[in-house]
């Protein structure tokens, strides 16, 4: 049976749609973290493009576009092309599975509702890291290329972290499927994985944070050792992809975390637990997960500026020695207790 | 078409689009950016204003190759736990099964970790020399 037209249309006009929003959230993440980084740091911040700088993000696309799309001589040019794209399409590709809200009408707010979930969002993240490497191998320069060695071998070493400590959340769930989990969810504030995993819960955000490179895990950046890291040597819209996907990627991350710990589009109270009846109660569950969606990120850009950065030793130590023995052992306590209580 | 696999309907309709947003952003900077002039200074690597010295391709750390292989190793194991994770709580639910999906998957996660000890009483995660 060919699937339905009505299916066909309506999933095209949501990958529109949930692109568009996407990326608009990004410029103005973008755009937050430059006014809470002013603030934090006593100054103004972008204050000239619109009121509060509001046009701030236009203004900056239009500059890497009309910037100079230069390559210079001595990279491997098709690489050079491919690692922002590589990099980009991902970032792009992981909110596939997240429910940013129940229903609306009759038409489930999520792009694909996969039963594998979780395991999708995993693989395409891991994408990613292709670019960043590819970025340092074709740059052909010592700094980009120490740049993505190490945030290659980062990225991979939270990503067991960041798999493992998922395992309780769905022996607890006994389903992959993300619209599931956040079903499990909302029977109350303590029904919560938060609550119920805290351990998970922490393990996963310090290794959201490692994956997205973001202080006080942004070794392949460092500024000053790396002036910059795998995108040295880009410019113009280029350089603003790698910038692009960096924020698309935190953006994910906090949807994930959304929806794994925080109850996705449920709120305890006022009856929003339950999919919307109405259009109404449905645009309020967008809202809802868009409002949980931005505390997060407004935690990741607040941690930027109050935490320094680690060593790249102790990064290895706490992913390796800490959080992979804290994650095994999480897995296989919940096993347990979930064995003791079964009748 | 089963109507499993007409779920990836909408991922492929994402990866194109993101494709197409890709490559069009690429694109428009081709078209849009200005041309600035060519100079052997502008074509050198970028390396804080110095000249670079020796060769680009620096030599690394094999400790970066062993994170690769044990991330390997690591993540084929937790990908294994899914499954079973999955469908645990219907193992407990029936009796047979009950103590055959906890003690399979415990002394999985035992062997995984003896072999986790023997990598970091081997120093594989030691950074400091």
């Amino acid at each position: 049976m060919a699937p339905s037209l009505h299916f066909l249309l309506f999933s095209a006009l949501k990958v529109v749609i949930v692109t568009v929003v996407l990326l608009t959230i990004v410029a103005y993440t973008v755009y937050v973290e430059r006014k809470v980084c002013a603030f934090i740091q006593d100054r103004i911040g972008p204050n000239r493009t619109g009121p509060l700088g509001l046009l701030q993000p236009l203004a900056d696309a239009v500059k890497a576009f009309l910037k100079e799309d230069f390559v210079p001589g001595h990279v491997r040019r098709a690489y050079f092309w491919l690692a922002p794209a590589i990099v980009m399409i991902p970032s792009l590709v992981t909110i596939a599975v997240i429910p940013f809200g129940s229903v609306l009408g009759r038409e489930p707010m999520v792009l694909a509702d996969l039963n594998i979930g979780v395991l999708f969002t995993f693989a395409v993240v891991s994408l990613g890291v292709y670019g960043i490497v590819l970025a340092g191998y074709a740059a052909n320069s010592k700094y980009p290329f120490m740049g993505g060695i190490r945030s290659s071998a980062q990225v991979i070493s939270y990503e067991v972290a960041m798999g493992l400590s998922v395992v309780p959340v769905f022996l607890l769930t006994g389903n992959l499927n993300l619209g599931a989990l956040v079903e499990y969810q909302s029977g109350g504030l303590f029904g919560w994985m938060i609550f119920k995993q805290p351990l998970a819960f922490l393990i996963f955000v310090v290794a959201a944070f490692a994956e997205t490179n973001r202080l006080p895990f942004d070794m392949p950046e460092a500024e000053q050792e790396l002036a910059g890291g795998y995108n040295v040597e880009y410019g113009s819209i280029k350089f603003a992809m790698f910038f692009l996907a960096e924020y698309a990627n935190m953006v994910a991350a906090s949807a994930m975390i959304v929806t794994l710990f925080l109850g996705g589009w449920s709120l305890p109270f006022l009856g929003l637990n339950q999919p919307a009846a109405t259009w109404f109660a449905g645009l309020i569950h967008i809202g809802v997960f868009l409002g949980k969606m931005f505390a997060v990120l407004l935690v990741f850009i607040w941690l930027r500026w109050m935490l320094p950065r680690f060593r790249y030793d102790q990064l290895m130590d706490l992913g390796w020695k800490r959080f992979v023995p804290l994650a095994l052992a999480n897995v296989a306590l919940t096993a347990i207790v979930l064995w003791l209580q079964a009748p | 078409m089963s109507s499993q696999l007409e779920q990836f309907i909408p991922v492929l309709m994402l990866g194109a689009f993101a494709v197409i947003v890709t490559v069009g952003m690429l694109l428009l900077s081709v078209v849009l950016g200005r041309r600035g002039r060519n100079s052997r200074m502008k074509n050198i690597a970028y390396e804080c204003g110095m000249i670079p010295i020796g060769p680009s391709n620096v030599r690394l750390s094999v400790k970066f190759y062993l994170v690769a292989m044990l991330f390997i190793l690591f993540d084929i194991e937790v990908v294994f736990l899914y499954p079973w994770a999955v469908i645990y709580r219907e193992l407990l639910a029936e009796p047979a099964m009950k103590n055959v999906a906890l003690i399979s998957m415990v002394s999985f996660l035992g062997i995984l970790f003896a072999g986790y000890l023997y990598a970091v009483k081997k120093g594989a995660f030691d950074w400091k020399d």
